[in-house]
């Protein structure tokens, strides 16, 4: 008798169905791939096992009975962690306090926290994961992948039997994610289940039991763990094969057409940071999480309220103070957050379009409104945003979609350098093939792209050429005869590679 | 758009009671009179309003009457100067105080609630200090008669106020609307991080919403010492600005920002006087009158946020 068993689950939102009769089962101990495009109805499916989501229609059965998830409390009591995109851990509390929140062990006459069991009781879940962090850490001390391995010790610590992991990789590094996967393993091995959400196919291939494949709210298909592969997978998701994934490179043009010059960022005040790009080319950034990437690029793009950043473009000397300045220079970033730093997810996506640009669409100081949906339309039609409508709140869509709203606001405005922070986190892989063939078009135009990457088969396939940083500096240029893997790490650790140029002419 | 039917089916509900239980409420003198009342509540509560949209609040909207006042009718009575330029002055004192609380928010990185209650501490003293504690006025004083009619006359009937209410709300509604300061205005009361993201100068947006509503507060403070024509420095104008935020709330503006409408602004503001109206006209112990006032903002509110989560279930 499996685990969990979700039967013909129905889920309209208005104007979309996101689920229609979808079927997801669970043995103890499986690892179960839930894959699909951006907007294929996998988180709404998971949020319906969660209780975060009343379902339309269907039933759920766990252990073989029917039950009702009403709430959260409800997952819990049976059995059901979910570990969402956006993690949920309380900043200001330490590890203990996290795993133990709400349900924090008490001394006895006062009802005081008791803090000596508390800690106690923390190691147990701490040790059967592998982790070697002090109880007392706070949270906000912590990585992203810590946090999140804080989450699973939280999960652990309520019984958890199935857990739910909802994108888990897509802010992780390399040698994180395979500490997570192996985590994975580790834990299906002691008879935990888990149903994981991905676009990595990768990932897929190394831990799945089995993939659960949803196309458009529909089960498309299943694939036992002997079957699974990359081009099985992608048939299902997107209905066809997708020949060309990786767009090659025509040779690049005008060499030094961009130069920037002594980048400063807030975060490494003494570390100045030169390169240079040619037009027509992607440029790729890569290196360890807190190398100073997103740091530098916001400098770039006037974006660090306490530096300015010199650049040239085509021989003309450009100064930067404030983002207007970049922007009306025709330098865009499209950033790594996008909740928070990408998107007014409380706005259409009509008015999120138009945001960046939006004294074009006015006359007068007032806009017209027609011109702006035109534009809206057309974005959403070129970059296939699914969505109901333009007026849609971008809150209500998928991750991936939400993506590709915070691209469509730059690419709409004809960009001399566009700075592409994580531009395919989130992306499903048909899309991500369409957005390398945008990045690659825009390029060809005469737009110089610079991209920062954490996904090293994207760094080593999209770039023309790689700068990798280190600490707040670039230790190296890899041209694309050059651009590995153990060269783009050993660069990014701090060493010295041969073949490695300095990133600008002086 | 259907936050506002509420509660304009409220008001509309409310007037016709109201009518019933009393008649004396059609009477062209009360109309008149509450016509006035609204003209010059509306006209500052925009102002408020637009603050609270960026995610701001302005507590010292009333201390600012009580100085616009006092300086109006010495500005008048005691320097004699020209009505043109007199109120003039009265409206830039509001203007440049809003434009002290704007940098104080963006440039220092204060709360707005903490800026502008040091405000209304400081522009009340300062209106004692100016007066003496005396009592100021206008009494029957000579040469700025078209003033103290702009103010407190009449066209086509109508009071003065309530004229230019509908003008001001007229401008205002394509300002925040239609136009793309209006749009600015609410996208940083979303996410003020991913505006700043998309090239706008937040701070300058920001900052111009407090300028904005100083410029309707001075106006509305012109209106208002007019029509009490008397200014007690400690009494003038005490808690207008909380019947402000109560009339933003009730027509929709949420205190976390990005959200509101001029209509629901004026709706809201209408809703408070007549149910101050009806306190008096029903013969209610006018100490109930502040009670009353926030039973029905709470239930209002109450009642928007029970809608509201329905409709998301939905
Ligand atoms: N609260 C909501 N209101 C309206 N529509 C919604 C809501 N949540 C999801 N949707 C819609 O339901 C569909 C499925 O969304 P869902 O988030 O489940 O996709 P997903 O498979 O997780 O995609 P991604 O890979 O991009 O995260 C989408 O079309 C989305 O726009
Ligand atoms: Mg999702």
């Amino acid at each position: 008798m499996p685990l969990l068993e979700m039967k013909g689950i129905c889920k309209r939102f208005p104007g979309v169905v996101a689920l229609n009769e979808v079927d997801l089962s669970s043995d103890t101990g499986e690892v179960v791939a839930l894959v699909g495009e951006n907007g294929a109805g996998k988180s709404t499916l998971m949020k319906i096992l969660g209780g975060v989501y009343q379902p339309d229609g269907g039933e759920i059965l766990v252990d073989g009975e029917p039950r009702e998830i009403q709430n959260v409390e409800d997952a819990m009591r049976l059995g059901i962690a979910f570990i969402h995109q956006e993690l949920n851990v309380v900043d200001n509390l330490d590890v203990a306090g996290n795993i133990f929140l709400g349900r924090e062990p008490r001394t006895k006459p006062f009802h005081l926290i008791d803090q000596k069991k508390i800690h106690d009781d923390a190691k147990p879940f701490l040790a059967r994961l592998g982790l070697d962090i002090p109880s007392d850490t706070r949270l906000d001390e912590l990585s992203v992948a810590y946090q999140q391995m804080v989450e699973i010790a939280k999960a652990l610590s309520l019984n958890a039997r199935l857990i739910i992991m909802d994108e888990p990789t897509s802010s992780l590094t390399l040698a994180e994610t395979n500490r997570l996967l192996s985590l994975i393993k580790e834990l299906s091995s002691q008879g935990v289940s888990i149903i994981y959400i991905s676009h990595r196919l990768a990932e897929i291939d190394e831990i799945a039991n089995r993939a659960v494949v949803l196309r458009d709210g529909e089960n498309a298909g299943e694939v036992a763990r002997k079957e699974i592969s990359h081009d099985r997978l992608v048939n299902l998701m997107v209905g066809r094969s997708i020949s060309q994934f990786y767009v090659e490179p025509k040779e690049s043009s005008k060499a030094g057409y961009f130069q920037a010059r002594n980048l400063r960022s807030s975060r490494y005040p003494d570390c100045s940071v030169s390169f240079d790009a040619s037009q027509g080319e992607i440029l790729g950034f890569a290196g360890l999480v807190g190398a100073g990437r997103s740091e530098i690029m916001k400098a770039l793009a006037g974006l660090d309220r306490t530096s300015q950043a010199k650049v040239c473009i085509n021989d003309e000397d450009i100064e930067i103070r404030s983002a207007k300045d970049a922007i009306n220079r025709g330098i865009y970033l499209v950033p790594e957050d996008r909740r928070s730093e990408g998107l007014v997810t409380e706005m259409s996506v009509r008015e999120n379009m138009t945001l960046p640009d939006l004294p074009r669409y006015a006359r007068g100081g007032l806009i017209q409104f027609g011109r702006e949906r035109e534009v809206a339309n057309a974005q959403v039609e070129t970059l296939k945003v699914k969505t109901p409508h333009i007026e849609a709140l971008v809150r209500n869509l998928s991750g991936g979609n939400q993506q590709k709203v915070v691209l469509g606001k730059w690419l709409a405005m004809q960009p001399k350098v566009l700075i592409l922070d994580e531009p395919t986190r989130g992306i499903d892989v048909g899309s991500k093939a369409e957005i390398y063939q945008l990045m690659r078009t825009l390029a060809e135009k005469g737009s110089v792209i610079l991209m920062i990457s954490s996904d090293m088969e994207e760094v080593l396939h999209i770039s023309d050429r790689v700068a990798v940083m280190h600490e707040g500096r670039i230790t190296g240029v890899l041209d694309r005869a050059h651009c590995t893997e153990t060269n783009i790490m050993q660069l990014a650790v701090g060493q010295s590679v041969e073949v490695a140029k300095p990133a600008c002419s002086e | 758009m259907k936050k506002e039917l509420g509660i304009f089916i409220l008001l509309i509900a409310l007037c016709v009671v109201t009518a019933i239980l009393n008649p004396r409420f059609l009477s062209p003198t009360n109309l008149t009179n509450m016509a006035n009342i609204i003209g010059m509540f509306g006209i500052f509560s925009i102002g408020l309003g637009l603050v609270i949209i960026t995610g701001g609040i302005d507590l010292s909207v009333g201390s600012m009457f009580a100085l616009a006042g006092v300086l109006l009718s010495i500005a008048l009575r005691e320097w004699g100067l020209p009505w043109p330029i007199a109120a003039l002055f009265v409206i830039i004192v509001p203007m440049a105080l809003g434009a002290i609380h704007g940098t104080l928010v963006t440039q220092m990185r204060i709360q707005p609630f903490i800026v502008t209650l040091c405000g209304l501490l400081l522009y009340r003293g300062l209106a004692r200090f100016i007066a003496d504690d005396n009592t100021k006025g206008f009494g029957n004083a000579e040469g700025f008669e078209t003033l103290r009619s702009l103010a407190s006359g009449k066209f086509l009937g109508l009071p003065m106020p309530f004229v230019l209410l509908v003008v001001i709300a007229g401008i205002m509604w394509l300002v925040l609307h239609r136009s793309v300061y209006g749009r600015y205005l609410f996208a940083v009361g979303r996410n003020e991080e991913a505006t700043r993201f998309s090239g706008i100068n937040t701070k300058l947006v920001i900052a111009s919403s407090y300028v904005l509503a100083g410029l309707l507060t001075g106006i509305a403070g012109i209106l208002l010492s007019f029509y009490t024509n008397s200014i007690s420095p400690s009494t003038h104008g005490n808690f207008y600005e909380l019947y402000a935020i109560a009339a933003a709330v009730l027509g929709g503006c949420s205190l976390r920002g990005g959200e509101g409408s001029i209509i629901g602004i004026i709706i809201g503001t209408a809703l408070l006087q007549i149910l101050q109206n009806l306190v008096n006209l029903l013969g209610i112990p006018s100490s109930l009158n502040f009670a009353v006032m926030g039973a029905v903002v709470l239930l209002g509110v109450l009642a928007d946020s029970y809608l509201g989560n329905r409709s998301l279930k939905n």
